[in-house]
């Protein structure tokens, strides 16, 4: 009773979208199965060029992404919740830390063959060892965070 | 048969579907597609330290994604627990090249060589799952996103930076591939 009774006293969870996020959240992780993107075996047909399907997934996705936003830009959408849709843009820079940084996940993404996504739906998958690669990548993250201010970026 | 559990679903029904994400989080509530700020968002409501960059309200940020999350979780548990499981049908190059570095069990969706709790005390269990998760962790926060944020968000808004971290990502992809895991085995 507690517990409900804070949950309704905090205005950011009074909003009824948290329920949308995480039915969004359960579609995501059955896609990400059900295509078996998540799959170790995929990645590394991916990574071989062996197989066109992780670039047909990857592209087809891209393509449905770049149309849905142009068309959302195009009649000036507004959210559910009224506000004018915005992508912030992300910064330049000297492209460092896109180019280090995204070889560094690809290292990883290649070594475990899941990005974060895949790393939760494969534990709840019936992966329960990947929950040390869960933890192991919060770990890499805090570290990232700690050296931040000593990074190029 | 249903779709559910008729197994793999084809790539032109997937790809479109995971694209779909970006437009319906920005319809709800304004929210960029980007999985890996969870991690951040982790790091921030559990150990943030003294280090700035967790040094923020992660429930008003974040609170939205991890619900997210745990979303994705729930639903690795049910897409597999809704029909017969079956095994990847990866392509006989990829089974070729994997058996000739000593991958040979070819069953469930990762290798058993490498994802089990007695697998993880292998040197070669370690790296993929210890050091993996590491880099994986590590370089989506330098990057500030990952195949989510970076190669579908990012791309679809046309934004060069994410450009940069897709070419990133399979730079070193390639790279553990063919140079990496060779060595462990």
């Amino acid at each position: 009773m507690t517990t409900t009774s804070q949950l309704t006293e905090s205005p950011s969870l009074r909003r009824p979208a948290l329920l949308v996020y995480l039915l969004l959240g359960i579609a995501f992780g059955i896609v990400l199965t059900k295509s078996e993107v998540l799959s170790w075996f995929r990645i590394q047909e991916m990574f071989r060029f062996q197989s066109l399907r992780m670039y047909e997934i990857i592209g087809s996705a891209v393509v449905t992404a770049t149309a849905s936003v142009a068309l959302i830009k195009r009649l000036r959408l507004k959210s559910a919740y009224g506000e004018a849709i915005a992508i912030p843009p992300k910064q330049l820079g000297t492209g460092i830390r896109y180019a280090v940084g995204g070889t560094i996940f690809g290292l990883g993404w290649a070594l475990t063959g899941a990005c974060p996504g895949p790393l939760f739906a494969l534990v709840g998958a019936g992966i329960p060892v990947l929950a040390v690669a869960i933890l192991s990548a919060l770990l890499g993250t805090w570290i990232y965070g700690w050296l931040r201010p000593r990074l190029p970026h | 048969m249903s779709a559910w559990g008729s197994g793999l679903w084809p790539w032109y029904v997937a790809g479109p579907l995971l694209g779909l994400f970006v437009p319906a989080l920005l319809i709800v509530d304004n929210k960029l597609f980007g999985f890996s700020s969870n991690l951040r968002h982790l790091c921030s409501a559990l150990v943030p330290g003294e280090v700035e960059f967790f040094r923020y309200d992660w429930r008003k940020t974040g609170l939205w994604n991890l619900v997210f999350m745990s979303g994705t979780l729930i639903g690795g548990f049910l897409a597999t627990h809704g029909g017969t499981p079956h095994d990847v049908a990866i392509s006989m190059q990829t089974r070729v090249s994997l058996a000739k570095l000593g991958i040979h069990d070819f069953t469930g969706i990762a290798p058993r060589e490498l994802f089990t709790w007695h697998a993880l005390l292998t040197l070669r269990g370690f790296v993929c799952v210890v050091v993996g998760g590491f880099l994986v962790g590590f370089g989506t926060a330098y990057a500030g996103g990952c195949t989510s944020g970076h190669a579908i968000s990012g791309l679809a808004d046309l934004q060069p930076p994410s450009l940069i971290a897709v070419i990133g990502f399979f730079a070193g992809g390639v790279a553990a591939t063919y140079f990496v895991l060779p060595l462990l085995f």
